[in-house]
């Protein structure tokens, strides 16, 4: 069935089969690779994306589901004259990925946590807020630093 | 895994769905969220022929004040309650509990109504609603009806749920001062509760328990202690009269002595 959905800002509308998960409709279909495939049962967040600006796991999505919506993956964070978003820069400033696999999709989870909490967060808050995100490295001190550099408390 | 393929159809109201579910009797679900849904789709564990889709009822999404209790629509996601101020003042517990459910991008998606009518034992939210004395408004060909939350789950992942129904209100009585608490073990950030409890003090005590036996579950003997007065000495009871799973995390001796423990934190802290 077509589906229509704006991908980073961009209509994009194309046939589905029903059972076709997000998350391979972003990949396979769409061609935007940055999203990536780690548990494929909603654990790990690898695939995580936004869905109308908050993170949701596409592979526990259908992309029927997703008819409608405003979907942003970390191809479209950054801006338009190519402008790293401050959560980017602050991974790159601190080191806050080593072998990469999970960074889209910790980079996607950790902006939406951070706009759900324009207080601020405290480190507990940061390392509970990212519990879905597993990264396989371990590196997860850093990617804390990270997220706290750009959403903790003033 | 891709789930095996399926008809999809998109419900504009609580009776087209309930229409199409009349139509294609026990080949059809109702897919909320999806995240209790597509995880067994995808496992092949279920493969329904038809998919109605009510996530794009916004109408079902609502938690308002109803006078003695808390009305919330079927299809309110745990972030929303999660986040209620009205929850907070008039049913901390189940606000809280929805704050435990798998991680934030899960409760962006999951919603009350799916968690309760998936009927899954190791689940938190039909903890919370065993152990608040709600009750689910059901709705079906023929009208309404209400039943209270015991009365609901019926076995592992089955529900008194009619192939042609569907949850569309969830009823939460108010709390008042009545202390609560809410006790989950696991192992890993995120995980299903191994074992979990949760508690409710007042005139009328409540205690439920999650993953004890093959559905969401009250626990009498405890309940019963507490309503005679014998404080943090009812947990000792929680291990007796249950039939908990045996896995990977626990052996069915383990989670006997995981719900004797987590009772009793769970008395201590609503106590407190």
């Amino acid at each position: 069935m077509e589906v229509s959905m704006s991908v980073n800002r961009e209509t994009r509308t194309s046939d589905v089969e029903p059972r076709t998960l997000l998350v391979h409709h972003i990949r396979d279909t769409l061609g935007l690779t940055g999203t990536n495939i780690g548990c494929d049962t909603s654990s790990c967040g690898a695939c995580t994306i936004h869905v109308n600006g908050e993170s949701v796991k596409s592979c526990t999505m259908l992309a029927v589901q997703a008819d409608g919506t405003e979907i942003t993956t970390i191809e479209g964070l950054a801006g338009d004259d190519g402008e790293l978003h401050p959560m980017q820069a602050a991974f790159m400033e601190c080191h806050g990925l080593q072998c990469g696999y999970c960074t889209p999709g910790m980079v996607m989870a950790a902006t939406s946590l951070v706009s759900e909490n324009p207080g601020g967060l405290d480190e507990t808050a940061v390392r509970q807020g990212l519990e879905g995100n597993l990264c396989r490295c371990t590196g997860y001190h850093n990617i804390v630093k990270a997220v706290l550099s750009v959403g903790g408390m003033a | 895994m891709i789930p095996a393929a399926f008809d999809y159809t998109v419900a504009d109201s609580a009776d087209a769905a309930i229409a199409a579910l009349a139509k294609h009797g026990d080949e059809a679900k109702l897919l909320a969220g999806g995240h209790s849904l597509i995880p067994l789709m995808r496992f092949r564990l279920a493969a329904p022929a038809m998919l109605v889709d009510i996530g794009r009822l916004d109408d079902l999404s609502y938690i308002n004040d109803a006078g003695d209790h808390i009305a919330i629509g079927a299809m309110t996601k745990h972030r929303a309650l999660e986040t209620s101020d009205l929850l907070a003042a008039e049913a901390p517990l189940l606000r809280h509990v929805a704050g435990e459910v798998g991680d934030p991008s899960v409760r962006h998606c999951g919603t009350l109504g799916g968690s309760l009518a998936h009927g899954d034992p190791a689940s938190d939210l039909p903890a919370a609603l065993l152990a608040s004395g709600g009750s689910l408004v059901i709705k079906g060909p023929n009208g309404e009806r209400v039943l209270e939350a015991p009365d609901f789950f019926t076995g592992f992942l089955e529900t008194a749920l009619a192939d042609d129904e569907m949850v569309t209100e969830i009823r939460v009585p108010k709390a008042g001062d009545i202390g609560w608490s809410y006790q989950k073990f696991n192992r890993r950030a995120q995980d299903w509760a191994i074992v979990g409890a949760a508690v409710m003090l007042g005139p009328d005590p409540k205690v439920a328990l999650v993953n004890m036996g093959s559905a969401p579950m009250r626990h009498n003997g405890v309940e019963s202690g507490l309503a005679g007065g014998a404080g943090l000495d009812a947990a000792s009871v929680a291990g007796d009269d249950v039939d908990p799973p045996e896995d990977l995390n626990a052996d069915a001796e383990y989670r006997k002595h995981l719900a004797r423990v987590l009772v009793g934190r769970g008395i201590a802290e609503a106590s407190g």
